[in-house]
């Protein structure tokens, strides 16, 4: 459903130039869900901004759903491709009702039977008809997540890209989030790409994981060999170590891997 | 813990008045600090802030803060007047706030924001507290203190900026550290790091500490002893090895709630709010 051959990013000109992404390649199944785990600066936000469109400085080779992607994205493929983000203040207009948000994407498309699905759509996210024409800031983290995530889904898409969707949220509200997308992943045979600093959280969610350090793929897994803490690199242990918890011993005994 | 706490707070309330009427954040909250480390845990809007800001008599206007006892070390904090509060604040309890980007000063270099702080709180001249700011620095693990000491505060790691939040903080030597969730926003890999220097330095200089943090399974692994808020009150106190054995709903629903690394649930439990809790 999505292939990625050795994606580079890099941001800035001459002697500024970061690189952000040093030549990632993964591939998503149809109806798998992947995790890109990784601490702040890895570069996993990045190659999601890149595969849907969002970060324009990319080279290597980006497919998805069987139809490579050039640097513009064409308007048919935010039909089949979807992002949500991680922060639900900052990505809802705050000046339009949440029905003006979700028929937003709908007339871009040239859709009809707005209301019809709109109105499917919030029941599809566990929000009811009483939203509808309320504002974000009536609205709490969770529900304003709700509705980031029925935006994306409004189009009926085959993919859904999920960056931190739960990491501004608190627990109990981060527990409705997350089986939410399970429900709709099962209910609408989505595939997704989900980006997470937090390894319980893609254990519950992904079938199988890459770990990223500093833009570059440092370990695939899939998700029992996570469970059983069966990492084959030093960086992933180190990083399951410090998920578990304080421990002094183990934050001595960490180093910086280059 | 010791025999005589460091601070103790009875029935502290925090209301704010609104135009739709009062909204009680703190609702008659009781706890005692010692040589120790406190965990106060909840969700946002739990007051567990709001309870760290007053000690410090910091609740925003209009804010109103009352209390049947809200005393540290035998004074009385909320009604010492405000010249002699700054001889507590800063210097006998100080606090560590969650952002360093918000909390340094952007246009003031590190070491001269460090030495001030020592400054303000002794009459070590400038020299002196230049020397006491390296060591500090040196002291939060940080590699080159000399070059960190001239550097602007946009220049360091938010890992980094929040060690040197921790040695501004620690230099005037506080009996009492009020962190407000001092590591949330860093990597779990420097998270660790920051709380290793914080615990050290608890345990090396018997300082006493309260950590609010919302999360769980941090707290229960790094503090000795845990207060569990809920909507302004405390529901559930209980010793960090412990919190696995809580009894309250609320902090069982929180605890199942949470993902776990080697789940296999198919779906998490959803907390189901009961409003008797509100009342408990």
């Amino acid at each position: 459903m999505i292939d990625v051959r050795d994606l580079r990013v890099t941001f800035g000109h001459g002697a500024d130039v970061v690189a952000a992404v040093q030549g990632v390649s993964f591939t998503v199944r149809e109806g798998e869900s992947f995790g890109l785990v990784g601490e702040s600066g890895s570069g996993k936000s990045t190659v999601l901004r890149a595969v849907v469109g969002l970060n324009h400085d990319w080279t290597g080779s980006i497919a998805v759903a069987g139809a490579a992607q050039s640097r513009r994205r064409e308007k048919g493929f935010f039909k089949s491709c979807q992002m949500v983000f991680q922060d639900p203040y900052g990505s809802l207009h705050p000046r339009h009702t949440i029905d003006r948000i979700l028929a937003e994407p709908i007339a871009i498309h040239g859709l009809r039977d707005a209301d019809a699905r709109i109105d499917r759509v919030l029941r599809d996210v566990g929000l009811g008809p009483q939203f509808r024409f309320r504002y974000p800031h009536q609205l709490s983290g969770g529900q304003r997540q709700r509705v980031a995530i029925a935006r994306a889904l409004v189009l009926e898409p085959r993919v859904l890209l999920l960056d931190e969707p739960t990491s501004a949220l608190d627990v109990s509200v981060q527990a409705e989030i997350l089986n939410l997308l399970k429900r709709l992943r099962a209910e609408h045979a989505l595939t997704y790409v989900l980006v997470s600093h937090n390894l319980a959280v893609v254990a519950t969610m992904c079938d199988r994981l890459a770990v990223m350090n500093r833009g570059r793929i440092v370990e695939e897994m899939d998700v029992d060999a996570l469970r059983r803490g069966a990492a084959r690199e030093d960086y992933t242990r180190q990083l399951l170590r410090a998920s578990q918890g304080y421990d002094r011993a183990a934050a001595d005994s960490f180093k910086d891997f280059a | 813990m010791s025999e005589t706490p460091l601070l103790e707070v009875e029935n502290l309330r925090i209301s704010f008045p609104t135009r739709t009427g009062v909204t009680q954040a703190v609702r008659g909250v009781s706890f005692t600090v010692g040589r120790e480390k406190l965990g106060i845990v909840g969700e946002s809007g739990s007051g567990k802030s709001m309870t760290g800001r007053a000690i410090l008599r910091l609740v925003p206007p209009p804010g109103i803060v009352t209390a049947d006892r809200l005393s540290f070390q035998g004074e009385d904090l909320l009604t010492l007047p405000e010249k002699r509060l700054r001889g507590i604040r800063g210097r006998r309890i100080s606090m560590v706030m969650q952002d360093p980007k918000f909390s340094l000063n952007p246009v003031m270099t590190i070491g001269a924001q460090i030495a001030e702080a020592y400054r303000v709180h002794s009459s070590a001249g400038t020299a002196e507290a230049k020397r006491r700011a390296l060591e500090m620095l040196e002291a939060v693990r940080i590699r080159n203190p000399e070059r960190v000491y001239g550097l602007y505060p946009h220049e360091v790691s938010g890992g980094m900026g929040q060690r040197i939040m921790i040695a501004m903080m620690l230099i005037p030597n506080p009996d009492l550290l009020i962190a407000d969730e001092p590591t949330s926003a860093l990597d779990v890999t420097v998270q660790m790091q920051v709380l290793a220097i914080m615990d050290e330095l608890c345990s090396s200089r018997g300082m006493g500490m309260i950590f609010v943090s919302h999360d769980l399974n941090l707290v229960a692994s790094f503090c000795d002893r845990i207060l569990i808020m809920y909507a302004g009150r405390v529901v559930e106190t209980c010793r960090a090895s412990e919190l696995h054995a809580a009894k309250h709903p609320y902090t069982r629903g929180l605890l199942d709630s949470l993902p776990r690394l080697d789940d296999t649930r198919a779906e998490l439990p959803v907390l189901a709010r009961d409003p008797s809790w509100l009342e408990g």
